[in-house]
Order: C-alpha cells, then structure tokens, then sequence
C-alpha cells in the first residue's frame, strides 16, 4: 500500500484529505504542521506528500524544502494545498522542490484527480 | 468515489469557531503602528484556515466572506499596508458575523446576510483604494477563464507534443509514466521515445532523465487539456505542442492559446463536468449535519492525550486486579484466600473511584475557555460606558465540567457587565475619590473541596446598603423596622423584582436581575454571594459543583419509596423532640432548634405517598438547606450514603416539580432525587394563606 | 415472552411491502388497537417499578431500561377505561414516539400483545363521527381485519401527556 503523509493545521481538512485518500487505497499518515510532519517524515518513508502552505511551528515551503534536502525524499512526489490568492506562493514551493500543487478548495474527487499524476 | 462531506462538518465548525476566538483574542492584543509579526500571522492562519474549509465544504457565503478578510491580513502581514484601528474593528466585527453564519449553519438555519454584506462592502472599499484591488479581483476573473477554458471542443484534432525534460525532472518528484498514462488519457495516444541523448554507460548518473518524447494525441479535448497534463513541469522542461491535423469542430483553435493555463483551471477542469453535481450533493448533506448539531449543543469534546493515557493507566491497573480475583476464585476458598480477597476487593473498589475520576476529568475543560470573551467583552462595554478598565484573569487554567462551563457563561456575563455598569466608577469619580483613573475588573477561578469557585471583583464604589434597603422596603421586601447587617441587605440584590439602577440601562438593566442569575447557578447545583465594602469595591463568589454528572446522595425512605437527597444540602439529621415543636397553624409544623425555627415538611404528604411514619417523633427529621433557608425533611429512614450518576428524568419524560433527576441503585432500581429548593416551592404552592405567610415570617426572622 | 415478540417482528419482516403499515396490536378491554411496529422499540413484562410523586394516575412510574429511565403510562387508565389487576399477561410495550419535545421513549401497559398485521394505508379509514369509544382524539384510524375492527393508535397524541391533560 502507498503510503502518503498529509500535512494541514485544520483538523477537518486533515480529516477530509485522510478519509478520501485512504477511501482510495492509500496509507495516510497525518501531521498538524510542517514541524511535526518532518519528524514523522525522517522516521518512515512516504510515496507522497501533501501539505498545506500556512500553517503555524513550520510553513509548507520551509517543510518541502528541509524534506527535498534528506536523501529518501529527493524523488518523493511533494503537492501543496494553495489558495487562489497564495499564487507567487506558487513560485516559491516550486523553489523549494515541491511537485505539484492543489488549490483549494477542492473536493475529494478533484483530490484524487490531482494525486493521480503522481502517485498511483 | 462518493464522499459524505457532511461527517467532517463537525470538526470544521468546531475548529473554525475556536479559530474565531484565537483571532479575537489576537486582534484585542493589536496596537495598530506596533505590529507583532507572530500575532499577525496568527490571525491570517486563522482566516485562511476558515477560509479552505467554508470552500471546501460548499459554504461559499463564508469563504467569499472570509477571502476579503484574508486579502487584507494578507496584505498587512506582508507589509504592503499599514494596520489601522479601523481595520482591527472591522475585523473585531467580522468575527462576530462570522460566529453568526457558522453558528446558523451549524443549526440549519437561515443566514441574514445583511451584515456580511455591508462588512464586505467595507472591506472592498478599503482594498480598492489601492492598485491592490487587481488582487481582489483576480479570483473571480480567473475563475471565468477556467469556466470559458473549460468547454470541449466536441471535434477531434491531432497533435504532435514534444516533450524534452531537462535532467533534474525526477528530483522535482515528477514521473513522465503517469504524465504518459494522464496523457492517454485524453484521447488515442501514440509515444515515441528518444533514447540518443542517453549518455554512455560511466557518464550515467541514475538520479537523472535523459529520455524526450514524442507524443501523437488524437483528441478533443483541446489544447489546453494537453498543457495541464505538464502543468508541473513546464519549468522543468522544453514542451512544444503542435496541432497537425483533425476533423473541423465548431469552435476555432486559435482561441485556446491565447489563454495561459491559470491556477484555478486546474481545479476547474478536472472535474469540470462533475462540479455542479457536487455542489448538489454538499447541500443536503449540509442540512443533515446541522440540523443533528442542532439538536444538541456541542457533541464532541477535546481531550489532551495525557488524560487518554491515565485512563489507560487506570484500566490496566483495573485488569490486572480483576485477573487477581478471578485467581483468587479457582478452588477452594481458604481463610487466607478470604484475606487476599477481601483486600482484592478493597483494590477494585480503589480502581473503580479511581477510573470514575479520571473519567470525569475527561469532561474537564479550563475556565479559559468562558474567561477568553471577557477582553473582549470589557472593552466594548468600557468604550460604550466611557470608563477606563483593566481586567485581571486569574485562575484560567482551573478545570470545570464541560455542560457546568456551557451554563455558567451567561451568568458571568451578567456579572461582569453588572461590575461594569453599576460597579466602576467613571474615570473623574474615580480620581475625586483618589483611586487611580482605571479600573480594574478581575475574574479568578480556583478549587475548593469539590467546588469551584468564581470570583468576579471590582474596585468600585461598593453596593449602595442605603439605596438597597430604601428599595427593599419600598418592594416590600422587608419591613421599616428590621435590623439587618450590611451583608444581609447585600444579599437582597439577589431577590426577584430587584435592580436598584436609577435608570435602565443599556448595558445590564435588560430586565434580567440578580435573582435569575442566582436561579441559573442554583439550577447547577451552585450558589452566589456578594461581600461589598462602601468605596472599596464588590466581589460576587460563586460556587459551583465540579461534574453534574455525579452526586453524593443520601439515600432516605418514605413509606416504600427511596429518594435521594443531595449530601451538599444537608446540614444535619436528628431525631425529632417533641417538646421543641411548635405548630403555627395550617397544620404546619416548625421545629426549634438552637436559634432557629425550621419548617417541618412532609415528605410523605408533599409528594402523596401513603403509608409511610406519620408521627412526628417515631421518624427521622434530615435538615436541609437551600437559598440560605433551612427546611426539615421529614422521611422515614436513613439508608446509605452513596455516590450516584445522575440521569435525566426530563429526557424521556417531563419536569417533576421537587425531584431534580433520577439514578439507579445498585439493585437496578429507579431511584429519583430530590430539588430542595423545587420541595420547598411545592410545599408553599400546596399549602396556601395561613403557611405561605408562616414561613415568609420565619424567613424575615431569619434574615 | 421475548420467542413470541421475536416471531411477531420477525414476521414483521416479511411482510414488508411498499405502502403498506405494520401494525402491533394488543387487547384493552376486549377491543383491539394498533400501533405502527416501527415506534415499538421492545415488549417487556410488568415489572417493579418506581413511582413518580404528583404524576396523573396513569403515569405508573418510571423504569430502568439498560441505564435509560423510561416512563410508563398505563394505557387503561390513559384512555379512562376501568382498571383490571396486572396479570401474567399484562405486557409494556415500549415505544419510541417524536414529540415536540424531542424523541422520547416511554412504555405503555395493555391486557396483553395479540398481533402483527399489515395494513395498507387506505384501509385505514377515518374515524367515524359516531363511535362508542370516548378517545376519538387519540385515534389514528379504524381498520377491518377480516371479522375484527383494529384502532389505531395516535401515539403522538397518546403520549403527550399534556394533551388531554383535563381528562384525568
């Protein structure tokens, strides 16, 4: 089973993000921010990780970039969740060595539309 | 894949009213000019989180709310405007309409928009004062590209991609495969792949992508579609795509490439076709969620993971002491065994209390959470009040039952509003009497025995004694002639139909008195009083019990019924002489007892039970009190003492004047307890004229 | 007890068509009643049962089903028919019913539980002006079930307790 690290403050969101990808098939571990996200990040291996951008502790750039940096995620699929207005946000997580982004909000359906171009 | 959004409505409301006070109580700690980037950051999270979640679960009103707020703590966060004292009002009053919207949502109800609108429109015209504005509206505008973006071409077109990633493309965590496999997707897929820029076999380097591809795409889907599919890698990689041929379809390809793929297309286009089914699903799933919240107040609880682990703890300890008896049940039972068990017992009963605690903590939240609207709450009625006031929080972390906390608020309110108003003086009164300018209001929480105590003091002028017994007189209340102390003509604030304000005011004279407060606490098992002192300040204390939960109850009978009554309310039992018995007419009888006279209720007659002892001697007289008036129940028999788990009688059936809920003994029986303060109205309500005025004399006697 | 109520439920069960009621029906005073199956909660013998002090009459007390209490309204005396001892036979059944209240559970002592029928819905015919029974306002509908005439029951109603409250 793909194991997919979900990284996000609010907890329904982190909810909705574990649900339907775990509906998918996926194995979901969640964190509440960026910090925690990469303790549990350095102590298993992931296929994926999702994370939001604003988020208290650690922000999701600084997360995707400091994970980017460890050997066992240079070729980790990494997605951020960004809001239309967090655009130059964009820019700067592609900076830092994220794959993709989702924009929110999304429903689960647009989710796994979207993970599916990296992680099957 | 179908997903019940609704199950995590919940949460969301939840988590996005607590993300409104955690804005609040940041906004109140503001100085516009002194800004703290923490702070700050802080409430843009806030918004922004409330924000996401409205959007994705179809609450548009909120996120559209939401995203002006977010637009504008955006922009201040980042510097690129100057926070005002405006804007912290604005924003103090957004959260209060956005409590309004996720509280009506949460109870199915309609949302008056008025305000969002207005508030809205406020903060448009703040943001459209400066070129900015291109940010407000770039959402919408984007949106419109997506929805024209989106359309399908309904023709079939082929097209020649070419696809040359640069070498670092695995290291962005991309993988052509599934880009290939999202590709075909779109329509008939032809792949060549370029194998010459391959370098040889020592120069490889496996982190690296040396392979371009060709694709031939027969598709309708346009354009567009293609360029989302490498949306991620367009950066990372020489994307050249060609249209080489198709079938003439209704619309003109030139239109496609002038519109650059833009951030929401991609929300917009994967699910194109499904998108307003989706949001059909969301609203009747919405209405369900609210509409369960609704029936209850708030239906799930935080719990810290070190109060989880101590139940666990406590469990384990349970298992291993019941692996212990069993042990101890195999065979025959020895005199030592008897030993072992009777102190195995003695440990499972320990466990037990134990694990009933820790239980009971879990329903434990701080007073923080009532303590956290007073900032709030102060200052809007100090502004309006034009006084100077500071207020101390003492105590916040003292825990309390979470339904105690729910009731208790209100009457706080109450309070402090009242300290406000009636208490503090203005800032010239003040510095007449010598006090400093500001004010200052505390609130302190703390535990005693099993209660917890709330204070709400105040350095004010005191409670008027003179004006308060001009008034009770005038009410009637109490006579012309009474001697009373200063304490006992405080106390009278709490009567019904007493407010000694000049003139009502706004601010707390809303036609509730100090006697509903005190009802309101009484009805949690609580009680208040007030200590005052003339020109130095008041301090009204409230105690409550910790769980409503659970009561220690003595367990008394009448005829074959047993009643409870609450521990807390007696104050002794003993048997009755005669000699000291009066009767005062209406066949009221009144016990004296040291210094008092205390009524003799029934408690056969008053609840119609039949029979149970009559004579006054051969029973058992258990002294209660409530209100600071002192009753004698007068019961059969007293049994155990014992802790009981209180249930609603309510719930299944109606409100039973003198019983205040029922348990179940240990033999599986109803058991129902008994409302002090509820007995003594019944027993003045069943009896009129003669014994009505009989205890109204004792009472001003005892007063 | 129980094997007969699981067989008239599971019975129940079967019969389960689209615009048809099944109704429970139990004996009072020799006339039959009914109430819809899907409010029946449980059929439980009489059993010990706390009083509850100033209730009207037929508010026989409350009871301690699994932790929950439950009130218990004797149907007899609800209704003003004359009161018969409890016997071996004399049943609660307990009843769910929505009022305006919320969703409360109570229980309702009969003579005994007789049957489980399925009516459809425009058998039930309304309740005749003329009628010897004085509680027409807590009757549903009057139905034949081939010699028999069923009252159903308005549970709502019946268990309103401050519906009718005048009565007693």
């Amino acid at each position: 089973m793909k194991k997919i690290l979900a990284v996000d403050d609010s907890a329904s969101m982190r909810q909705m993000v574990g649900f339907t990808l775990k509906k998918a098939g996926f194995d979901v571990t969640e964190a509440k921010d960026g910090s925690e996200a990469l303790e549990i990040a350095k102590g298993e291996s992931f296929d994926a990780v999702i994370s939001d951008v604003n988020m208290p502790v650690m922000d999701g750039i600084t997360l995707i970039r400091e994970l980017r940096a460890l050997p066992a995620y240079k070729f980790t699929p990494m997605l951020m969740l960004t809001t239309e207005s967090g655009l130059d946000k964009k820019t700067e997580g592609k900076a830092a060595g994220a794959t993709g982004w989702i924009v929110k909000p999304f429903n689960p359906d647009q989710l796994l539309a979207v993970i599916k171009k990296v992680i099957r | 894949m179908s997903i019940d959004l609704s199950q995590f409505f919940e949460v969301f409301f939840e988590e996005s009213l607590e993300g409104l006070d955690v804005m609040e109580s940041e906004l109140l700690n503001l100085t516009p000019g002194d800004l703290d980037n923490e702070t700050i950051n802080t409430i843009f999270r806030a918004a922004h989180s409330i924000k996401g979640g409205s959007g994705t679960f179809g609450f548009t009103h909120v996120s559209d709310f939401t995203h002006v707020l977010e637009t504008l703590l955006d922009q201040i966060r980042e510097g690129s405007r100057e926070l005002t004292s405006e804007h912290v009002n604005l924003l103090l009053q957004s959260v209060d309409c956005l409590r309004e919207m996720l509280g009506d949502l949460q109870n199915n109800q309609e949302t008056d928009l008025t305000n969002a609108t207005q508030l809205k429109e406020k903060f448009e015209l703040i943001l459209s004062g400066e070129e900015q504005s291109s940010n407000v509206q770039s959402p919408a505008g984007q949106q419109q590209v997506a929805i024209e973006a989106q359309t399908d071409h309904g023709a079939l077109d082929t097209y020649e991609v070419v696809f040359k990633p640069q070498h670092h493309l695995f290291k962005t965590g991309n993988e052509p495969i599934y880009l290939i496999e999202e590709l075909a997707e779109l329509g008939e897929l032809d792949v060549v792949a370029n194998l010459e820029l391959i370098p040889d076999i020592h120069n490889i380097s496996a982190d690296e992508c040396y392979v371009t591809w060709t694709f031939y795409l027969e598709t309708d889907k346009g354009e567009d579609a293609i360029k989302e599919v490498f949306e991620w890698v367009e950066d990372d990689a020489e994307i050249t795509i060609t249209l080489c041929g198709g079938l003439f379809g209704d619309d003109p390809v030139e239109e496609n490439t002038a519109n650059e793929p833009s951030a929401s297309e991609s929300s917009a286009q994967t699910t194109a076709a499904s998108k307003n089914e989706t949001k059909n699903d969301v609203s009747p799933a919405a209405n369900k969620a609210a509409s369960k919240a609704a029936s209850t107040e708030s239906t799930s609880i935080r719990v810290s993971i070190d109060k989880v682990d101590s139940l666990i703890n406590m469990v384990g300890e349970l298992v291993i002491t019941q692996a212990m008896l069993t042990q101890l049940g195999e065979g025959e039972i020895t005199e030592n065994k008897m030993m072992a068990l009777q102190e195995g017992l003695a440990q499972l009963a320990h466990n037990t209390r134990d694990l009933q605690e820790s239980v009971m903590r879990i329903r434990m939240l701080p007073i923080s959470f009532v303590f956290s609207r007073f900032p709030r709450l102060v200052r809007d009625t100090s502004q309006k009040l034009g006084k100077e006031v500071e207020l101390k929080l003492l105590g916040e972390q003292t825990e309390l039952d979470k339904t105690v906390m729910e009731k208790i608020s209100d009457p706080m309110v109450h309070l402090v509003r009242n300290s406000l108003d009636h208490g503090l003086e203005t800032p010239e009164q003040r510095e007449e009497a010598g006090k400093p300018k500001v004010g200052t209001v505390t609130l302190n929480a703390f535990h005693q025995g099993g209660n917890i105590v709330i204070e709400i003091m105040d350095d004010g002028a005191g409670l008027n004694t003179q004006k308060i017994k001009q008034k009770a007189i005038q009410n009637g209340l109490i006579n012309e002639g009474d001697e009373l102390s200063d304490d006992e003509i405080n106390e009278l604030i709490f009567m019904p139909g007493f407010s000694t304000a000049d003139q009502v005011s706004d601010i707390s004279g809303r036609g509730v008195g100090m006697d509903v407060v005190r009802r309101n606490i009484q009805s949690l098992n609580g009680s208040i009083e007030v200590t005052s002192e003339q020109g130095i300040g008041s301090t009204f204390t409230i105690r409550l019990p910790l769980t409503l939960a659970i009561l220690d109850g003595q367990l008394v009978t009448v005829a074959q019924h047993t009643y409870i009554i609450p521990l807390i309310s007696i104050v002794e039992s003993l048997q009755i002489d005669l000699k000291m018995v009066n009767c005062v007419g209406g066949g009221l009888n009144v016990l004296r007892l040291r210094d008092e006279y205390i009524p003799i209720l029934r408690l056969h007659q008053i609840f119609n039970h039949s029979g149970a002892i009559e004579d006054l001697d051969k029973g058992l007289l258990v002294i209660v009190e409530s209100d600071n008036q002192k009753v004698g129940l007068l019961v059969d028999d007293l049994l155990a003492q014992q802790q009981v788990v209180i249930k609603s009688l309510e719930a299944n059936y109606q409100k039973v004047e003198g019983v205040s809920g029922a348990t179940i003994l240990g033999d599986g029986r109803v058991s129902l307890i008994i409302d002090i303060t509820g007995l003594i109205k019944l027993a003045g309500l069943k009896k009129a004229g003669s014994t009505e005025l009989a205890i109204e004399s004792l009472e001003s006697e005892e007063a | 007890m129980e094997a007969v109520v699981d067989e008239l439920l599971d019975s129940a069960d079967e019969h389960q068509e689209d615009n048809i009621c099944q109704f429970l029906t139990f004996m009072m005073a020799d006339e039959e009643y009914g109430v819809d199956i899907l409010a029946v909660q449980e059929i439980r013998g009489w059993e010990e049962i706390t009083q509850i002090p100033n209730s009207p009459t037929y508010v026989k007390g409350a009871i301690n089903l699994r932790g929950t209490i439950v009130p218990i309204i004797d149907l007899r005396a609800r209704f003003g028919l004359p009161q018969v001892p409890y016997s071996s036979v004399t049943v609660v059944i307990v009843v769910k019913v929505g009022l305006q209240s919320g969703d409360k559970i109570m229980g309702i002592v009969v003579d005994a539980v007789s049957d489980v029928y399925s009516i459809s819905e425009s058998d039930a015919r309304d309740v005749p002006d003329v009628t010897n029974t004085e509680n027409t306002e807590f009757v549903h509908g009057l139905v034949n079930v081939g010699e028999k005439m069923v009252v159903l029951l308005d549970l709502e109603r019946v268990l309103n307790l401050e519906f009718g409250a005048s009565k007693n």
